[in-house]
């Protein structure tokens, strides 16, 4: 027998024990995101401007590519699989050029990511633009934090009722211009508009302006920042991106802690005083709701609004901008060893002040050499590299195109005069929106000639076709050699074709197959 | 079960149920997975009313909106069907000749007729329209019938040596072995094997007497040079392109006993229009003339 008392008993609770337990759905806290005012906010305006700019208006630049072409500058053609930006026209075989951005979007992404951060989610997603104009509808309509608040707070009334359903109203209006100027860039944008308004564009055009409509009104305007936090994987993968010379938006510490409200009083008692004077206006102006004291975090999109609002408080209260700052970590760490003197003690943000109450010159800052690191640069010159192949494979590519397949049922034919006969069919690739007269030319394969089923001429070494402008033409072509050129069981030649007013050419290198006449 | 019990670590009720003294807890499901889960109940009355569900003896039951696949495939069907009949009417109307003077109504005729050609015609003349010993070569440039446009239509419509049809294309060279001495279709197949210069080993008096026996029993038909004779099938001697094989023997045999293929009449079973595509394709395999 043993006492209870030997006993070790632990100090330990089940994570989801009755008397903590939570619902596994935490529901939403709602954030009333404040106007910032500042150079950054002025930036976002800029950003927004023209990123919603290129959105609603690329649609309808007009590009003139003469009378066989659309004239709409960017249209990405599904029906007759063309694509069309300004004076680059793409075939679905030229989609590499497509892949090719996409490579290059991916690196520019890691390129933008290791050198400022998450700059495109704080500046150019579209979900950050999306909930910045929807924003402003809000503050336009409900006011701004302080007015929402009540708003939200207070019970139904005439007044609430007229401004709730205003402001979703505007945000529908917005939602289907989003949505609608998105099926502009797949069709001539003129005609589908006429067409749906009158009613007259294909069930399909209106199922895609609701789906857009829907996720654009839902996103922008009801989920907003949870769509960054729960649905986006970017936040998960840019770690991933960051290292310790990445700038993010970051609250110094080591200058603003210990933060108080009552600096004058904390000061006369003796104690160390930080910069923060913990206003929360940080807090109060981010469209994430987050804290930015509490450190870098998976939420912070790095809009740099909090940096605005602790500018301007900064400067109300006379000190040095920049207590949130874009920063590195290096730097972050290196003057926090400098206010906690290698972390052996308290943040005194006096270490880090000169005796005059300025920031000392020990204080690390940034420096736009530290842009320049191995990994930006290879990430730069992969960029580079990609775009520069593209530019080259776009500069040299062939309008005029030849494909040809041999006939492998029969493989040949023997003729009545005993002459050997192989079927092709070759296909005529006129790139250009332009009719052309394209010659097809044998070169190689003595004594064989040329007929082509549905066109007169026949046994000829050379005809002219006629192409019509930005399609593909097929022939069927029957090659006929007498038997006594045939020179084995396996010949090659060649298909020359040649724009007949241009320079441009293409050839194929085609075989010719004959029994075995050694047997 | 009238008591709720409560499971004291978690604070969940449990089920009652108990195995070794380990209880079953009753956690609650989440409610969007409830309301997930009532929405398919609804939906499945509403699908069995409105939709073909419940199985009877014989049928089923169709349901309020009257779906059938079936239904659909027809729907299906008749669409290509219209989308297609202009071409299938102008091609009704035209004659072979001018359909192949259009290039359009050329290119989806021919790809009809080689539709029509893999289902009626490969069994004997090959997937490739590229025959085989007995049946001819339809890529090439030698006709038996004639190889234009109206006489290859007259051929696919009404066959050869097809009995039921009395349009039928008729010839029938004799058994030459009842006529001749051995010795005669010896000679007579050297002298034919030497008008393509297939007569390596036959001698030159062989030759010479076959050209006697030739001209007194084949000419009437295959023509005095050999050439043949399309309006009775009789086949160009002199060319490279032998249904029955070029050698002196596989000759000898043809002129002892010949054989006679027999080709269906298509035109009854796959109507006219058919008939034109098959035409427009076999005259654009390379050989129509």
């Amino acid at each position: 027998m043993f006492e209870t008392s030997e006993i070790e008993t632990f100090d330990a609770t089940a994570v989801n024990s009755a008397r903590v337990r939570q619902p596994l759905y935490a529901a939403r806290k709602k954030i009333f995101p404040k106007r910032a005012e500042g150079r950054f906010r002025r930036f976002k305006w800029v950003v927004m401007l023209i990123t919603l700019g290129i959105y609603y208006l690329t649609p309808w630049l007009r590009w003139n590519r003469g009378p066989y072409a659309p004239d709409q500058g960017v249209l990405v053609d599904l029906a007759n699989r063309r694509f069309y930006f300004f004076p680059i026209e793409i075939w679905p075989q030229e989609f590499y050029f497509v892949a090719g951005l996409l490579v290059m979007a991916g690196f520019g992404l890691f390129l933008l990511t290791s050198t400022v951060g998450r700059a495109w989610c704080g500046y150019t997603c579209p979900q950050t633009v999306w909930v910045d104009l929807f924003l402003v509808v809000e503050r336009a309509v409900e006011g701004d934090r302080n007015a929402r608040i009540k708003l939200d707070a207070a019970p139904w009334s005439a007044n609430k009722l007229l401004r709730r359903v205003s402001k979703h109203l505007i945000w529908l209006i917005i939602a289907v211009a989003t949505g609608g100027a998105w099926i502009f860039y797949f069709a001539d944008a003129p005609t589908l508009l006429r067409g749906l308004v009158t009613g007259q564009a294909a069930p399909v055009a209106y199922m895609t302006v609701a789906i857009l409509t829907g996720t654009t009104y839902v996103f922008g305007g009801l989920m907003r920042e949870q769509v960054c936090t729960y649905m986006c994987p970017w936040p998960r993968i840019q770690a991933a991106m960051l290292d310790e010379n990445s700038l993010t938006v970051t609250y110094n510490d080591w200058r603003g802690e210990p933060r108080t409200r009552h600096a004058k009083k904390a000061a006369a008692a003796g104690q160390a005083v930080g910069d923060c004077v913990d206003c929360n206006a940080c807090v109060a102006v981010c469209p994430m709701g987050i804290d930015i004291r509490d450190g870098q975090q998976l939420e912070c999109i790095t809009c740099a609004l909090c940096i605005d609002a602790c500018d301007s408080v900064m400067d109300k209260i006379g000190k040095d901008r920049g207590l949130i700052a874009y920063a590195t970590l290096a730097e972050y760490q290196s003057n926090m060893a400098l206010a906690t003197m290698g972390g052996t003690s308290a943040i005194d943000p006096g270490r880090v002040r000169d005796a005059g109450g300025k920031l000392s010159d020990k204080v690390s800052t940034f420096h736009v050499r530290k842009l320049l690191r191995p990994r930006t640069l290879i990430y730069f010159a992969a960029w580079s590299l990609v775009g520069l192949g593209l530019l080259y494979a776009l500069l040299t590519r062939d309008r005029l195109q030849v494909n040809v397949l041999a006939d492998r049922n029969p493989q040949f034919v023997v003729l009545s005069d005993g002459s050997i006969r192989n079927g092709y069919t070759v296909k005529l690739l006129n790139m250009i929106p332009e009719p052309r007269t394209i010659i097809v030319t044998l070169q190689g394969l003595p004594g064989a000639e040329m007929n082509v089923v549905g066109m007169d001429h026949s046994a000829v070494r050379s005809f002219a076709v006629e192409a019509e402008p930005d399609r593909l033409k097929t022939l069927k072509v029957f090659v006929r050699q007498p038997r006594e050129f045939v020179a084995g069981p396996t010949q090659h030649f060649t298909f020359e074709v040649k724009d007949k007013s241009g320079a441009e050419s293409d050839r194929y290198e085609a075989t010719f197959d004959a029994p075995d006449m050694s047997k | 079960m009238s008591d709720k019990q409560i499971d004291e670590f978690s604070g969940v009720s449990t089920t009652g149920h108990e195995w070794d003294g380990i209880k079953e807890l009753d956690n609650p499901m989440p409610r969007w997975w409830l309301i997930v889960y009532y929405a398919t109940i609804v939906w499945a009355a509403v699908y069995v009313i409105a939709y073909p569900a419940w199985p009877l003896v014989r049928t089923a039951t169709t349901g309020l909106l009257g779906y059938s696949s079936r239904g659909d495939v027809k729907t299906e069907l008749d669409a290509a069907k219209a989308a297609k009949a202009d071409y299938i009417a102008a091609i009704g109307a035209k004659s072979v000749k001018e359909i192949l003077a259009d290039e359009k109504l050329r290119i989806f005729a021919a790809a009809a007729g080689a539709a029509a050609f893999k289902v009626n015609c490969v069994q004997c003349h090959g997937s490739g329209a590229q025959g085989s010993p007995g049946y001819p070569n339809l890529n090439d440039d030698d006709w038996l019938w004639g190889g234009s446009a109206e006489q290859i239509q007259q051929t696919i419509a009404h066959g050869i040596r097809y009995a039921e049809d009395p349009n039928t294309r008729v010839s029938e060279m004799p058994a030459f072995a009842d006529i001749l001495q051995p010795k005669q279709i010896t000679q007579v197949a050297s002298f034919v094997a030497s008008l393509s210069n297939k007569a390596e080993n036959a001698s030159d008096g062989d030759i010479a007497a076959g050209k006697d026996v030739f001209a007194q029993n084949c000419a009437s038909c295959h023509g005095d040079n050999g050439k043949g004779n399309r309006e009775l099938g009789a086949p160009n001697l002199t060319d490279a392109i032998w249904l029955y094989g070029s050698t002196p023997a596989a000759i000898a045999a043809q002129v002892r006993a010949p054989k006679h293929g027999v080709m269906p009449a298509w035109g009854v079973r796959l109507g006219d229009t058919t008939v034109k595509e098959l035409t427009v394709y076999v005259h654009s395999l390379g050989g129509g003339e």
